[in-house]
């Protein structure tokens, strides 16, 4: 004792600060190291009779064994979870509640456990395990019971969606588990959950937890196992929804697998933390900033290496200070509370990234790392800082997963923003600056969907949250709709240069065009598309859009997007408010042109009718769908969840009330400010070439709605793949709905595919909060305050 | 900017021209300070024997203060004496201390008892610190001030505290304040000059910053929160804006200049916290007598408190020796 006080006298060393792992390896050996998946509230030994070690990864010390799961043991799982839903869907919101509350004082009470067993599991420090990772999994239940009190006021018309299983990553596996449970339970959904095969025990010790406040057997499961449990979950016919966090690369293959199944897909991917520090910040507190980033998780929760742009009058300063800072980091054992940078969870990984760190100085890179990094024994990384990263270099293309910074300068906000938003999956932002004008207009700017002002990683149960129902929630399912149209002479495409005597005299005389910029253009290849009446009879010719049309239309949209989704909402508002006058002044003309198509007038005169009313309905949201701001969040600072377009939306719309289903697609994705690629019906399309000249008269800019008549499924693949599009709207077959989703895997566009016929007339299942949510990307400002 | 590295503590700091530009430059962010010093008290906690060491350095690092209306000579030879031995022979002895090796660095007082002091201190090696100035409020003519420095510094303190005035720093006339801490510092002679910001009564971490920046500019030996009177006192935010500019200096121009946090330290724990910020944003070695003291006149019953306890192994009431 002598020595050591002697010695902290000398040189303030803080002694040995080695958190007490007991708690957590008492637990693993009450159940014996070995443990089964958790079925049912019972440990259930894996028919697949097969098994696997999880390690310590900063010692390589065996923790456990934990079943590898075969196919049967997940669709036991997912039987369990099934038999479950009836009872938990139906059980009155504030039973749900009260266990939810229970699940975070049992969390709160197993705190040490948690801390100790996830930094084991996971080689996260204790400190972040301790501090952050439990209170905050603690809040997540505390704050989902909450929605789960509130859940029938909150969301009428909502039901949960049904059996979920969730994929977790190895980064934060406590708070990932309890982030997702915490959600769908309150949602009233049943669970298989996947843990990673890298970070089993968290999840299997969260069960433990859930199991003893009294959750019904079958509402969560566990499966343990590698990719391939997550795989034979994602395709069982039992699940309707999967929720995957993890590396992109996953989330494709799950979203492949998926397609056309029925099951709902929510992805929360990595994606690239940028640092945007201009030369009025705070230095020192952006230096801070960027070494909580780097070491939390080991610099894995963002799994693209962060990025560094610093104004260039300040940069040299900057790095200075950073170096300095990156020289003190302390990195060594997790269980050690001094330990800034515990080790990364995959085995492996360190040998991966000092690979990667090659590759880059080959080509070319300069790489810092602290003096000490070079000597480190064992499975660490050093913080590792990179400048003059050739442009497309393996850096700037590689899921990193490690503590990798790459460092640009900027010369002003605009190239700022434009460095910034110029990776593939902007995620996050962290901006530094004391000017509230710039950082606002900067944080408005980026494509990050979350940005933090003058901090970095903040996170809360909130914010985001009633976002977070919504993905366990789904529109109750409208009473099944029959379109009276469904069984008449599809149209068929012909070229137009065919003979006289195959055509017919039309109605109108002519072939409508194609609608792209606010053009009326021929298509890219002269082929009509001819179009019946119920009887068979022809009523009018199209033209058939290709690839190159599509092109061409996404590019108009692409174009328009920026001044559409900037103009002041009322704008938009009083441009649509032109487009229903002139609609509803025109109403009797659309309505014959509608039952020429469908023989029924009557019906026609209705959605004419609707179809005004709807547009009107959009007027209204236009100035009213901006976002909202969360002053609770954070105890000195504000969240605002900003409304933002998506996008160039790609709209596929159905056969049943070809105008109005048009108009109820278009219309929230106009209103919100995005623009539109829209296809519509295949079989009905001529009321909406009608539309151009509306659109003409109403002062709609072009390119704000392009529209192209042919071939719906093969032009909703074409916008599928089109990597210049954000998001596709489908309505029509099973095929064609697997085919979008299938496409759109590529770069992960968001989807919302629609195979059953609604009641567009009906504003309960047509409009309303649900279009919104689809038109719209929600962006996360925090602003902590105080001077 | 001269970034020459120089021998710790080697030299005094002389000072510089009143750069504005720097001052200009100079930004604080509240909540982000905040959550440092939040994760900062997170990360590093001392215990264990270890938590032994880093309290005796807080008593070396002491300036044992009396500022009162009622301060007697019977009662400033008392502290004196405390000052010398500010630790019981027997917990030094318990631990393998020689008692030569702790005495608190320094006795604060009104000039008016400085002379008590120096006599009740004499061969102690424990420095006589004097406050200055106008103590507490800055709100007297310059020339009283500086008459005050000379005299303090006349009577043999060895160190003075002076305020600044906060209106300087209130309205950003730095040209004032620095010319107000170098007649300070001409007055002081070879007595080492801490300055007291005042910090309580400043609107913003940034007005904290610049002030301190402009005192160590004007030839500031330490830069000091405040005086224990205001009604807000030193708090860690405070003072990390403060060590981080004293680091900003000495990153350009190579002079180390002392920090010095005082007012509402009473506890063990704080003073630890204290330390603890000191040597993760300036290092060990800064946080030594020479650049670093704790203003504090209750501290030590708690710092003893605890080193009995340690030693005991019980938890005790206030130490009987020092009451």
């Amino acid at each position: 004792m002598n020595s050591h006080a002697r010695e902290a006298l000398e040189t303030l060393a803080y002694g040995p600060t080695a958190e007490d792992p007991r708690p957590a390896l008492q637990w693993l050996d009450a159940r014996g190291r070995r443990f089964g998946l958790f079925i049912g509230n019972r440990w259930a030994e894996p028919a697949s009779g097969q098994w696997f070690d999880t390690r310590n990864p900063a010692t390589g010390e065996l923790l456990g064994t934990v079943p590898h799961a075969g196919p049967d043991d997940v669709d036991r799982a997912l039987r369990a979870a099934r038999e479950a839903l009836p009872a938990w869907r139906q059980a009155p919101d504030r039973v749900r509640a009260r266990l939810l509350y229970a699940a975070a004082r049992q969390v709160q009470k197993q705190a040490a456990l948690l801390a100790v067993l996830q930094t084991l599991d996971s080689g996260k420090p204790i400190r972040e395990s301790r501090e952050v990772d439990v209170p905050l999994a603690a809040r997540y239940f505390d704050h989902h019971a909450g929605w789960a009190q509130l859940r029938a006021r909150r969301f009428p018309g909502q039901e949960p969606v049904g059996v979920v299983g969730q994929i977790l990553p190895w980064n934060s596996p406590l708070l990932g588990a309890a982030w997702d449970l915490a959600t769908a339970l309150a949602a009233g959904c049943t669970v298989v959950l996947i843990p990673s095969q890298h970070t089993p025990l968290t999840a299997l010790a969260l069960c433990d937890v859930l199991a003893e406040v009294g959750l019904p057997p079958g509402v969560v499961n566990v499966v343990t196992g590698d990719d391939r449990a997550g795989e034979l979950v994602v395709q069982h016919p039992a699940v309707d929804k999967v929720a995957f966090t993890g590396s992109a690369e996953v989330g494709r293959r799950i979203r492949q697998l998926a397609a056309g199944t029925g099951r709902r897909v929510s992805l929360r991917l990595g994606g690239q933390l940028s640092f945007v520090i201009f030369e009025d910040a705070d230095l020192d507190a952006a230096v801070e900033g960027v070494v909580d980033a780097v070491g939390s998780d080991s610099g894995q929760r963002w799994c693209a290496g962060s990025r560094l742009l610093v104004q260039e009058g300040i940069a040299d300063r900057l790095l200075a200070k950073l170096r300095a800072r990156m020289e003190k980091l302390r990195v060594g054992d997790p269980l050690d509370r001094t330990v800034d940078m515990g080790v990364p969870a995959v085995p492996g990984q360190v040998e991966r990234l000092r690979h990667l760190c090659q590759v880059a100085v080959q080509e070319g890179a300069r790489m810092w790392q602290p003096s000490w990094g070079v000597t480190t024994e064992g499975p660490f990384f050093p913080p590792t800082l990179f400048s003059d990263v050739p442009p497309a270099g393996t850096l700037e293309r590689a899921e990193i997963f490690g503590p990798v910074l790459v460092s640009t300068t900027f010369r002003g906000a605009e190239e700022a923003v434009t460095l910034a938003n110029d990776v593939r999956r902007p995620a996050a932002a962290s901006l530094w600056t004391e000017n509230v004008s710039l950082a606002l207009d900067v944080a408005r700017r980026l494509s990050a969907r979350t940005v933090w002002l003058n901090a970095v990683n903040l996170f809360d149960a909130s914010g985001l949250a009633p976002e977070g129902m919504h993905e366990y929630l789904e529109p109750a399912q409208p009473s099944p709709f029959r379109w009276p149209g469904a069984g008449w002479a599809a149209p068929e495409t012909t070229p137009a240069a065919a003979g006289p005597a195959a055509q017919p005299a039309l109605p109108m005389g002519r072939t409508a065009k194609l609608y792209v910029a606010g053009r009326w253009v021929r298509p890219d290849t002269p082929y009509v598309r001819r179009v019946y009446g119920p009887g068979g009879e022809l009523v009018g010719e199209v033209g058939e859009a290709n690839f190159k049309d599509i092109c061409n239309a996404v590019e108009a949209a692409r174009s328009a997007l920026q001044g559409w989704g900037q103009a002041p909402a009322h704008t938009r508002a009083q441009v649509l408010y032109r487009v229903a006058e002139t609609l509803q002044a025109r109403a009797a003309e659309f309505a014959a042109r509608i039952a020429a198509m469908t023989g029924q007038p009557e019906l026609a005169g209705q959605e004419v009718e609707r179809a005004v009313e709807r547009l009107l309905t959009y007027v209204a949201w236009c100035d009213k769908f901006g976002g909202a701001v969360d002053a609770l969040a954070h105890p000195q600072g504000l969240v605002l969840a900003l409304h933002e377009p998506v996008g160039v939306v790609g709209i596929a719309c159905p056969d049943e009330f070809p105008l109005l289903a048009f108009v109820s697609l278009v219309g929230p994705a106009v209103a919100l400010g995005n623009t539109a690629v829209a296809v519509p019906s295949p079989r009905h399309p001529l009321a909406i070439t009608d539309l151009y000249q509306v659109l003409d008269t109403s002062d709609v800019p072009g390119g704000v709605v392009n529209i192209l008549t042919g071939d719906r499924e093969a032009l909703a693949v074409v916008l599928a793949q089109h990597e210049d599009v954000d998001a596709v709207w489908y309505f029509g077959t099973p095929e064609g709905a697997r085919a979008v989703e299938q496409e759109s895997a590529g770069n992960l566009k968001r989807t919302w595919t629609c195979t059953q016929a609604r009641d567009w007339l009906d504003p309960l299942w047509a409009e309303g909060e649900e279009f919104l949510r689809q038109a719209a990307q929600v962006k996360d400002v925090w602003i902590p305050h105080g001077d | 900017m001269a970034t020459t590295v120089r021998e710790p503590a080697a030299l005094r700091n002389p000072g510089t021209a009143l750069d504005l530009a720097w001052v200009a430059a100079v930004r604080v962010n509240r909540p982000a300070a905040e959550r440092r010093v939040q994760t900062l008290l997170a990360e590093r906690s001392v215990h264990g024997p270890a938590q032994v060491g880093w309290l005796i350095r807080t008593v070396q690092c002491l300036d044992l203060t009396t500022l009162a209306g009622d301060d007697t000579p019977g009662f400033v030879r008392r502290l004196a004496a405390k000052a010398r031995q500010p630790v019981p022979l027997d917990v030094l002895e318990g631990y393998g201390f020689s008692p030569g090796q702790v005495r608190v660095a320094a006795v604060c007082v009104y000039p008016r008892l400085v002379p008590v002091a120096r006599e009740a201190l004499e061969g102690s090696g424990v420095r006589v610190a004097s406050v200055a100035a106008g103590f507490p409020a800055a709100q007297t003519s310059l020339s009283t001030r500086v008459a005050e420095v000379e005299d303090a510094v006349r009577a043999g303190a060895d160190e003075v505290d002076v305020v600044v005035c906060r209106a300087h720093t209130i309205r950003g006339d730095w040209q004032a304040l620095y010319e107000e801490v170098r007649a300070f510092r001409e007055a002081a002679g070879s007595a080492y000059l801490k300055t007291i910001l005042g910090t309580g009564e400043l609107p913003s971490l940034r007005h904290v910053a610049q002030a301190a920046l402009v005192c160590m500019m004007a030839g500031a030996d330490f830069v000091k929160t405040s005086t224990g009177k205001e009604a807000v006192n030193a708090t860690l935010p405070v003072g990390l804006v403060m060590v981080r500019q004293v680091r900003e200096y000495y990153e350009r121009t190579g002079f180390r200049v002392g920090f010095k946090p005082a007012g509402g330290i009473r506890t063990a724990r704080q003073a630890l916290e204290w330390l603890v910020l000191m040597r993760e944003e300036l290092g060990e070695e800064w946080a030594r007598p020479d650049t670093f003291r704790l203003g504090a006149s209750g501290l030590l019953l708690d710092v003893n408190r605890h080193l009995n306890d340690h030693l005991t192994g019980r938890s005790s009431p206030a130490h009987p020796s020092l009451r």
